[in-house]
């Protein structure tokens, strides 16, 4: 097959031999070890848990070793692989990711307890209703696909990014935590969840079927019943 | 006020004026199709909204809902297309919602009086 890979000086053309449940990641992988040892790429577990291999596939951003070459190739066609939108490029296809993290710090994105060690356990059911709402968001593995699909961000090089709110809105809806009216400041504005515009390209392209979409759209209700709240 | 209390107030006026606009275009188009049946005529319409308080209030309500939308959707538009942010952005649209509200009751006024 012909692959067209995004280097620093460009697009380079390749022709790579496929084979059955061949994945993108084995692609890149071939071009870099048999035809050009120059091609800087980022991969660590193979298998859909470390979220570094996310790249721009056919336009797409996808975490390259969950994509079979079939999935993205018709017959006859080329691939295109470019490394991930909205994010710099440091070389060919690894992005400097270090913008994308400082931002969930910048949406208090860690959390805050108020019980030391010395009390017990908080008991939350599984059945509880912020826990379940938890429980949808809390398997974001920061691949950054939604941050590198989010038209709002190519926009407003400021705003926060569907990954960092959606890491947000699960500290929110946490009864242990003690930082949400600073929180709920600091997701607001105009880098904040108001800039959504609800495309929902995070929620469509999220290999792990997170939707940033409903997390935003709970910070946007949380934040506006803040302003009724005399102690935040 | 700090930029997180403005950009949550703008937006909740943004979504408050979208249901109301929402509710006018229905009324105002409902009303389109009923009136245009038998042909259209400026004395049909002069009929039905000279001295009518009660078009006169709902125009007038659908005027105010503009007022507030349109500026902050433009508010968006600039930052995001143009990437114009700051206070003259706001003025601008400030004096853009004057125009708006200026042009909307002049016409109102222009079918009530």
């Amino acid at each position: 097959m012909k692959v067209s890979v995004k280097r620093s000086s460009g697009f380079q053309g390749f022709e790579v031999p496929r084979h059955p449940s061949q994945t993108v990641l084995d692609v890149v992988t071939y071009i870099q070890r048999v035809l050009d040892p120059t091609l800087a790429y980022r991969f660590a577990c193979r298998v859909g848990m470390c979220g570094s291999c996310a790249m721009t596939v056919n336009g797409r951003a996808r975490w390259t070793c969950r994509t079979h070459v079939d999935s993205v190739l018709g017959k006859n066609s080329e691939m295109v692989i470019a490394p991930l939108r909205n994010l710099p490029v440091i070389r060919d296809l690894v992005t400097d990711m270090r913008e994308f993290f400082d931002k969930w710090a910048k949406a208090k994105g860690s959390f805050q307890g108020r019980r030391t060690r010395r009390e017990d356990f908080a008991l939350i059911s599984s059945e509880d209703k912020n826990r379940k709402e938890i429980d949808r968001g809390i398997e974001c593995i920061g691949c950054a696909v939604c941050y590198s699909s989010c038209d709002v961000v190519a926009w407003n090089p400021d705003y926060l990014g569907p990954a960092a709110l959606n890491r947000a809105w699960t500290l929110v809806k946490d009864e242990r935590e003690s930082g949400n009216a600073e929180r709920l400041r600091a997701v607001a504005g105009d880098a904040g969840c108001h800039s959504c515009h609800t495309h929902m390209s995070c929620t469509e392209h999220c290999p792990k079927q997170i939707s940033p979409t409903s997390a935003i759209a709970g910070l946007k209700r949380e934040t506006a019943l803040s302003l009724f709240d005399r102690n935040s | 006020m700090t930029d997180a209390r403005a950009q949550t107030l703008l937006w909740m006026a943004q979504r408050a004026s979208a249901a109301v606009l929402g509710f006018c275009v229905l009324v105002h188009l409902a009303t389109m199709i009923y009136a245009v049946r038998g042909g259209l005529t400026a004395v049909e319409i002069l009929a039905r909204t000279r001295g009518s308080i009660a078009w006169f209030a709902f125009y007038t309500l659908f005027v105010l809902a503009i007022v507030v939308h349109v500026p902050i959707g433009l508010r968006a538009v600039l930052g995001e297309w143009l990437g114009w942010r700051g206070p003259a952005r706001d003025w601008l649209l400030a004096a853009f919602a004057g125009i708006i509200w200026t042009a909307g009751m002049r016409a109102v006024l222009g079918v009530f009086g």
